[in-house]
């Protein structure tokens, strides 16, 4: 099974990454771009065929090592 | 005394420590391997600055799941004198040894410069050789030194005098200009609630020699050695 997981700074915690490609998206004439968010995406194969024990040790990676949960959130996908 | 320097791969600033503690203050250095599980017989750990596990996914995050992590818990607790410095401090927020996360710096740069910081409890293991309010010069070199906590913690922070440098001017005023990296509240270094882990950004290990032109970083490596030379006794055990 392929998990895809994203992890982005929490709404409401600066992103001074995100705050810099909208200047530029910006400069770039995309005038409608706003609140830009910058963010990690990773993905792995998980030797696990069932969807709930995935998504469990899934979210255990996410809580322990991928996110900081003080700063970051995160979602996932399970599939393939 | 005997002070233990940890080694990461990726660490840069392990051997800095080490010649400060042996070549200027003339104590005994012990560096240890990331993979060491056992630490006797040390009176002090040190975490140094770099570049662990070349900062991948986050600052620190994969260093804290080294195997000497889990002996640099055990001796904090038992009320060993832990201090981190830069990379070290990510370290020690990652391991949850100290509350609070590293963001990317609020200008994106790498900054390594001169900064000031403010001695806002001199009443620590690493501060008792400083005054309170005075001001250090100690060099920063980091690209993700933001402090950031909630406010509720950050309230218990300064309850607890837990706020140990602020980045402030030559004078000593911490003010928005003052704060180089848009670290909350000027916030240079915290210790935690026990009092007996430290991190700071800022290397006092680059400036404690009259060599180099500036020894204020000596100060906060002189107090760990007063306060260890006073209370030089069997570490307490921790209650099961």
């Amino acid at each position: 099974m392929k998990a895809k997981i994203h992890v982005t700074l929490k709404q409401g915690i600066l992103d001074p990454q995100g705050k810099a490609i909208e200047h530029a998206l910006d400069s770039l004439g995309f005038k409608n771009a706003a609140n830009v968010r910058v963010g990690k995406y990773m993905e792995l194969d998980l030797e696990e065929k069932d969807k709930a024990k995935a998504e469990v040790e899934v979210k255990a990676m996410c809580e322990k090592l991928l996110a900081n949960t003080i700063i970051e959130e995160y979602r996932y996908e399970l599939g393939g | 005394m005997k002070i233990g320097v940890v080694v990461f791969p990726g660490s840069n600033c392990d051997h800095d420590c080490e010649h400060v503690f042996k070549d200027v203050l003339g104590q005994y250095v012990e560096m240890i391997w990331h993979k060491e599980t056992l630490l006797a017989g040390l009176d002090a750990i040190v975490i140094p600055g770099g570049f662990s596990y070349g900062d991948y996914l986050r600052t620190g995050a994969i260093a804290r799941f080294s195997p000497v992590m889990g002996a640099v818990k055990e001796f904090a607790q038992k009320g060993g004198l832990v201090i981190g410095i830069c990379n070290g401090f990510q370290i020690l927020l990652e391991a949850g040894l100290l509350p609070g996360a590293m963001l990317r710096n609020r200008s994106l740069h790498f900054i390594c410069k001169d900064v000031h910081v403010r001695v806002e409890n001199a009443a620590t293991p690493f501060t008792n050789a400083c005054h309170p309010g005075q001001v250090l010069k100690i060099p920063i070199a980091h690209a993700d030194g933001n402090y950031y906590t909630d406010p509720v913690t950050l309230a218990g922070l300064k309850a607890n005098a837990q706020v140990v440098f602020r980045y402030c001017d030559a004078d000593g005023r911490v003010t928005p200009e003052a704060n180089p990296n848009g670290s909350l509240d000027n916030i240079a270094g915290i210790r935690n609630a026990e009092g007996n882990v430290l991190g700071l950004m800022p290397h006092p290990e680059r400036c404690a020699e009259s060599v180099l032109g500036n020894e204020d970083g000596k100060l906060i490596f002189l107090s760990m050695l007063e306060s260890l030379k006073k209370n030089k006794k069997p570490l307490k055990m921790v209650e099961a």
